[in-house]
């Protein structure tokens, strides 16, 4: 290896000459835009979500409240329906990237490509439909019975199809080129995937899952209709006995929770962009 | 095998482009009955194409879009299934062969962007080193001697995104990424399509050199007939069907055009064309003087007026020249300066001698400085062109 190239760049200046002022452009433009402009943006939030949290523990803190509010105000109350809220979002969530990413990778493949409507369709019809009638109807009609159980297959099915679509306009959004290349060098089917599409098209999939997560913290609050917990329990409670200390306060919480996943999502999304892209 | 490039380049004989015992590391491509025929449609895209490409050489496909010449191409490392006929690399029928396993033995390079744009030079081109399992260090060691032979410094460019990248760099990276595992053929695909004309000459004169380092077997797709006859050895021109309309050497081609098609093809401009088949290495080029960075700037202005030459030659510490300033110029200095003039003609002894003009209108000067192995060749001015073309028609109507 320390044998020179005797002819390499010595017989062509040109080389490093070579268009470098473009070179230097995109190279400075590629900075600017992986850098302090996507980082300023994503320090706004958690800013808003701070001081919506604190303004929200000084009014508990200081209010007053009749006595249902204070029990269902009270912190370890309060901590059970966050935590169940946060339990019903994630469980969901866990399958809707389960069943949402196998599906839309294989429905970018070959053969299964023909059944892309058809699986499109029910997605489709899955969120178009109205979100409680679909709580309602798994937990009464369809046999899954009321609680924790059947409020997750309903998210599931209200949230799969934004990580769905987004894996296949992802997938389907990668240069063609590039993968006629990765197979023209030898590498499989199965190589090119998860080293060339998976990782271009991780940007257009990650904003979908984004998307989902912040559609299930705020269609998680519906699970009380069948006795799912979560920060929906405040709410109703809150309407029907129409205090709105509960009301608000269910609101503003599921407000910043959603806020909350919102940003983590953007912060992933930032830190897993592929790099030079 | 990464070691034997290196080796090879010192055994070489003579450094003239037309050096005649040139080393040879591809193998013979040999097509037997070949035919690709597309479900649903009644004509094949390739019909029955029987060729023989030579071990060593580069085989330029030219023709029309659509004629079929990169559907037969990509027949080669059957990224398109042959739906007939038989393939051989060397005496091996490779047509059943795992796809996998034979395209990591044929170099690719595809039309513009090929680059995976997240991964960076360095791993672009050691993708197939690695699938073939190499060690780490002998990896790197290898996109290092690669990214050299392309003409790329390793310190500066290894860790480089593809897009931080200028066109020509990212082709040249193309080219290094299809060499990395030392593959006997290399299969190229309008690798300089979608460059500038001055960045797509450079880039041919370089595929020249190397080509001429490494021996490797070419197959070359493209619809420009001029860089055809600048890159080929040799001349497939297809018609529809991929039907092989001629298959001969560039010379033999514009002397004696097999049809009516390729007569059209080839174009009205054939004493021009003679200019593409010149090398600036085939005819006489001036002696400029030289001069190093960091030297004294009045011993040079002397020598040079001593010669009686108005211009200096001035390369960098390695040899490569960096600028042309005149005496006046010089004079007013005390040493050499190190600017570099971005605008400097410069050509390689592979350029034609259509190059070399083009290159002289594009940088508005009356000659270019021509490189070989060794930095500075010589000098050629326009009238060494004007002569070549008096000289060609002189032959055309004696």
């Amino acid at each position: 290896m320390t044998a020179p190239m005797p002819a390499g760049a010595q017989a062509y200046p040109e080389t490093e000459t070579d268009d470098p002022q473009a070179a230097v452009q995109t190279r400075s433009r590629a900075r600017s835009a992986s850098g302090r402009g996507g980082w300023r943006g994503l320090l706004v939030q958690p800013v808003l979500i701070a001081a919506g949290t604190l303004a929200f523990v000084l009014w508990r803190a200081t209010a007053e409240l009749s006595d249902t509010e204070t029990r269902q105000l009270g912190w370890s109350a309060l901590g059970r329906n966050i935590v169940d809220h946060l339990q019903l979002t994630l469980v969901a969530g866990v399958l809707v990237l389960a069943i949402g990413i196998p599906l839309g990778v294989l429905l970018t493949r070959g053969p299964f490509r023909r059944a892309t409507p058809l699986v499109l369709a029910v997605a489709n019809t899955g969120q178009a439909a109205p979100a409680i009638g679909l709580f309602v109807l798994l937990a009464t009609w369809l046999g899954f019975g009321f609680g924790f159980r059947s409020a997750v297959v309903a998210l599931v099915l209200y949230t799969v199809l934004p990580v769905l679509r987004n894996t296949m306009v992802g997938l389907e959004g990668v240069d063609a080129r590039l993968v006629e290349a990765g197979r023209g060098m030898g590498m499989s089917a199965l190589a090119v995937l998860f080293r060339v599409e998976l990782p271009l098209a991780v940007p257009v999939m990650l904003a979908g899952v984004r998307t989902a997560l912040v559609l299930l913290v705020g269609t998680a609050t519906l699970a009380t209709f069948i006795s799912g917990g979560g920060l929906g329990l405040l709410i109703t409670t809150g309407v029907n006995l129409s205090l709105d200390a509960l009301l608000v306060s269910g609101a503003v919480l599921v407000a910043l929770l959603a806020l909350a996943v919102d940003w983590v999502g953007r912060v992933i999304e930032h830190l897993a962009r592929p790099k030079g892209l | 095998m990464s070691e034997t490039i290196a080796e090879r380049s010192d055994e070489r004989p003579g450094s003239g482009p037309t050096a005649e015992a040139r080393h040879v590391s591809g193998v013979s491509i040999r097509l037997d009955g070949v035919t690709k025929q597309y479900p649903g449609q009644r004509t094949p895209a390739v019909d029955a194409v029987s060729l023989e490409i030579p071990a060593g050489q580069i085989v330029v496909f030219v023709g029309p879009s659509g004629c079929g010449k990169t559907t037969l191409l990509k027949m080669l490392n059957r990224l398109i299934e042959p739906s007939g006929g038989t393939i051989y690399l060397g005496d091996e029928d490779v047509t059943g062969q795992n796809a996998d396993q034979l395209r990591r033995r044929i170099g690719y390079v595809i039309q513009a962007d090929g680059l995976f744009p997240h991964m960076t030079v360095g791993t672009n081109v050691g993708l197939v080193p690695k699938m073939l399992k190499w060690g780490k260090e002998r990896v790197a060691a290898r996109v290092d001697e690669l990214l050299d032979l392309v003409g790329l410094d390793p310190e500066t460019y290894r860790d480089r995104y593809p897009k931080e990248l200028s066109g020509g760099q990212q082709r040249r990276v193309g080219v290094a990424r299809a060499l990395a595992a030392d593959p006997p053929v290399l299969l190229m695909d309008e690798p300089f399509g979608a460059v500038d004309p001055i960045t797509r000459q450079r880039l041919q004169d370089e595929l020249l050199r190397i080509q001429e380092e490494l021996g490797k077997t070419i197959v070359f797709v493209t619809h420009d007939f001029d860089e055809a006859v600048k890159l080929g050895d040799r001349i497939v021109v297809f018609d529809v069907g991929a039907r092989v309309v001629q298959y001969d050497t560039p010379e033999a081609i514009l002397a004696d055009p097999a049809e009516d098609y390729v007569a059209d093809f080839v174009g009205a401009g054939a004493t021009l064309k003679q200019l593409t088949l010149t090398r600036v290495g085939d005819v006489e080029l001036r002696q400029p003087q030289v001069a190093r960075v960091g030297e004294d700037s009045a011993p040079v202005v002397r020598r040079a007026q001593a010669a009686g030459d108005q211009y200096v030659v001035v390369t960098d510490r390695r040899g490569r020249p960096i600028s042309w300033p005149s005496l006046a110029e010089l004079s007013r200095t005390s040493t050499v300066p190190d600017t570099v003039d971005e605008h400097l003609p410069v050509v390689g002894l592979h350029s034609t001698l259509n190059d070399a003009l083009d290159t002289m209108l594009a940088a508005s000067q009356g000659g270019v400085v021509v490189t070989g192995r060794d930095g500075v060749a010589g000098v050629m001015v326009v009238e060494t062109v004007m002569a070549a073309i008096q000289q060609t028609r002189g032959e055309a109507q004696g």
